[in-house]
């Protein structure tokens, strides 16, 4: 009986590996590069030739005042173990558990931080997104709320108005998506790159 | 409860709902060899690879053949995927040039992937070749749900009183007819949200304020449709579905749910068909999804109102936010979490181990019960063995010799369901008693206090489950975790599959009674609030005092603002 059944596990295996593990992939990379060039090669963002990052993937703005900050992210590094922010190649959460007092202890910490960087800045105004990391260690967002607290850093540390930074906020706001789903939000890497823009089309 | 939120669960629910009945006759049909649309460009292929190798759709393999195929083509696999970890370096598509696997990691993986159960101890995106991932391990996401669901069928085909039929077709046809054309649609779904899909090396960004950033992509998008219609739930990196290169937007997350529930769900469906028993599927689809519900809240209000340490602060918001992701909103990563834990996925859009206590007992539920919709077919197995020892129990109360199909339900019949049932909690808490007991055990522990048990628990959980995910704080990768883990696995996903093959084999060669009106129905909403309820006793007289020390006392802790 094994002797007979030999020829099928084999046979089979084989047929649906090279159905599944070789044409399956390769036809999937052929037809997203016709209908999504752009997608499928990774969503790149390039400021005058240079690839800068990746749309959806959250990098590090801190301790850089001129810029917007995103969330705090626990990824570190891998031949060091050491913190690294957003280090994309090794994606990761802090894991902290809700009764781990490190988690209380990094929470007051960022508040502190923020609070010392940010004048003016109230903890009844920051939202929890700013001071609890993120799941991957690389969210690319933050709430308009995480945003707009950070205006009065980021006037003083550029010489932009309020005003002026309020609506280059509102307007890099995303909504829901298709209007029903996810959650109103900004894209800390554009918001920052319009900036930029701005900041270097006036020299 | 926000608009978003709503609209999230309602999408979900109403595409489970609208596809339950077409998806579930659709694989019937397949399941029983009637004409569907998809023959004229598949059934060649098909035809030929049985032709080639021996294989005749018609002839049955008894409940021993069956599963003794099932057993050489997973060891084959397994042999395979190790041996191809092993070398790694040696084969193609390796661009940011990956050493092998180290032998214990590869053996923790390939047992992992082999089982279903996508437990991953190493981080994709700095240890695996883009050839590891789509030819090795993502090969295994496409066979071995469909094994799992092939023995699922030839149960339900010995439920409905038919031959069990044969072990290469039924894998050949979910793999061809079930998982590949859904996969090549959902693969489209994803890039078009922002998933990459290319074999192009990692991206060396200069980023604005003056950093580098190493970002990986590869061929994810089409790793990341069949992680989920497969139920298997290993990501392509090591956030897995937190991270935004493999679950960029609020769609694609509710792309990735519908992904994992479609054909579990609709299996549920197929076996009413099959048996010709509509009414007890839809039974069952209730009690099931009437779990799935108590998880969803369960971890949704808890998430939503914050942990009361941190709400102290005094912030502007509540919500939980340790290691969730802001672009799904709460309701979206509520469900996604309650459908991988019901769905027995392990894929994860947040840090399961930063959620608050009360979410977490969501999490164990799913994992314990193993049935709320479940894996595919494997899901059903676990289901119908609950129906069984409820039968059992029903029939002991009103002292008749219990009966399922017109099938008298006897002394091996409940023997091989109590194994099945009996095996989950032993493999639990023995693991779990071993590794609390060994100090290489207690190594692993991340989070101090009650979490760093539940820490371990839900590994051994998870193992057992053939779920996945984990509490990513602890050792995964201690060589103590990854041998316990890895047996825990193969014991899990083997002995349970087998003992329900041998249950189906003699369920089909008893005798056939007629029902009467003393034959208690099967098919009522009496029965299945009994089976709800039988579901719940069972579990918490096996659980309770392990989550009494773990999550329970956790959450009694943090109210009292306790912390470690």
């Amino acid at each position: 009986m094994k002797m007979k059944m030999l020829r099928p596990v084999l046979g089979v295996s084989l047929v649906l590996w090279v159905l599944l593990a070789l044409a399956y992939p390769f036809v999937m990379m052929g037809m997203s590069r016709l209908l999504f060039p752009y997608q499928s090669q990774g969503s790149l963002v390039q400021l005058n030739g240079r690839l800068i990052g990746v749309a959806h993937v959250g990098q590090n703005f801190e301790p850089h005042l001129q810029y917007f900050w995103g969330r705090p992210s626990a990824t570190t590094s891998v031949s060091t173990g050491k913190p690294e922010p957003y280090n994309a190649y090794a994606s990761s959460p802090s894991n902290l558990g809700p009764t781990n007092q490190q988690l209380l202890t990094d929470v007051q910490q960022r508040i502190r931080f923020l609070q010392k960087t940010t004048p003016g800045l109230q903890t009844r105004k920051i939202p929890a997104d700013l001071v609890e990391s993120s799941g991957s260690g690389l969210d690319p967002d933050i709430t308009v709320q995480a945003a707009l607290i950070q205006i009065p850093r980021v006037a003083k540390a550029t010489g932009l108005s309020t005003a002026f930074l309020t609506q280059m906020v509102d307007s890099q706001v995303k909504g829901l998506q298709l209007g029903v789903f996810g959650k109103r939000r900004v894209n800390v890497l554009q918001l920052n790159l319009t900036l930029y823009q701005f900041l270097h089309a006036q020299k | 409860m926000s608009f978003s939120t709503g609209m999230t669960w309602a999408v979900v629910f109403a595409v489970f709902l609208l596809t339950i009945k077409p998806m579930g006759t659709y694989m019937a049909k397949v399941f029983t060899f009637q004409p569907t649309f998809l023959d004229k460009p598949l059934s060649k292929v098909e035809n030929w690879t049985f032709r080639m190798f021996g294989i005749s759709r018609d002839s049955s393999m008894t409940a021993k053949q069956y599963g003794a195929a099932f057993l050489l083509t997973n060891l084959l696999w397994a042999i395979l995927a190790y041996a191809m970890l092993r070398m790694q370096q040696f084969l193609p598509f390796n661009p940011e040039h990956f050493p092998a696997v180290n032998p214990l990691l590869a053996f923790n993986t390939a047992a992992s992937f082999v089982t279903n159960t996508n437990w991953q101890a190493y981080a994709g995106e700095n240890t695996l070749s883009y050839f590891s991932s789509f030819a090795n391990l993502s090969f295994l996401q496409f066979v071995t749900p469909a094994a799992g669901a092939a023995v699922g069928i030839a149960f339900v085909r010995a439920l409905a009183g038919k031959k069990l039929g044969n072990y290469f077709v039924d894998l050949t046809l979910v793999c061809t007819r079930v998982l590949l054309p859904l996969a090549v649609i959902v693969t489209l779904l994803l890039v078009g949200q922002g998933v990459p899909e290319t074999l192009g090396a990692y991206l060396h960004a200069h980023t604005l304020a003056g950093g580098t950033q190493n970002i990986p992509r590869g061929p994810i998008a089409s790793w990341e449709a069949i992680e989920h219609l497969g139920e298997n739930g290993g990501g392509f990196t090591n956030a897995n579905s937190a991270n935004p290169l493999e679950n960029p937007t609020a769609l694609s997350n509710i792309i990735e749910i519908l992904s994992m529930g479609l054909v579990p769900v609709a299996f549920f469906y197929a076996f009413g068909v099959m048996t010709g028993r509509r009414r007890l599927a839809w039974t069952l689809t209730a009690v099931a999804g009437g779990f799935f519900l108590v998880m969803l809240a369960l971890v949704y209000f808890p998430e939503q109102a914050g942990n009361p340490i941190l709400n102290s602060l005094g912030l502007a918001t509540h919500q939980n936010m340790v290691g969730k992701e802001v672009r799904f909103g709460m309701g979206g990563t509520s469900i996604f979490e309650t459908a991988t834990m019901a769905f027995t996925t392990g894929s994860v859009a947040s840090a399961h181990d930063s959620f608050l206590p009360l979410s977490s007992l969501a999490f164990y539920l799913g994992m314990f019960l193993n049935m709320v919709f479940g894996g595919k077919g494997v899901g059903l197995l676990n289901m119908l063995m609950f129906v069984i020892i409820t039968i059992f129990l029903m029939g002991l109360m009103v002292g008749r010799t219990p009966e399922f199909l017109g099938k008298k339900i006897e002394t091996r019949e409940v023997s091989l369901a109590s194994i099945a049932f009996l095996l989950h909690p032993l493999l639990i808490l023995g693991g779990t008693a071993l590794a609390v007991y060994l100090p290489v055990g207690m190594k692993g522990v991340f989070n101090p206090g009650p979490h760093g048990l539940s820490e371990i628990l839900y590994g051994f959980t998870s193992a057992a489950a053939n779920n996945g995910s984990a509490f990513g704080g602890l050792g995964a990768s201690l060589p103590f975790y990854e041998i316990s883990i890895g047996v825990v696995m193969i014991i899990a996903r083997y002995a349970s599959v087998l003992a329900m093959l041998l249950l189906g084999q003699s369920l089909l060669h008893k005798r056939r009674v007629p029902e009467t009106s003393g034959t208690m129905r099967t098919d009522t909403p009496l029965f299945g609030g009994i089976l709800f309820g039988s579901i719940i006793i069972l579990n918490a007289l096996t659980f309770f005092p392990v989550m009494a020390l773990g999550p329970i006392a956790e959450q009694y802790l943090m109210v009292a603002h306790h912390l470690f």
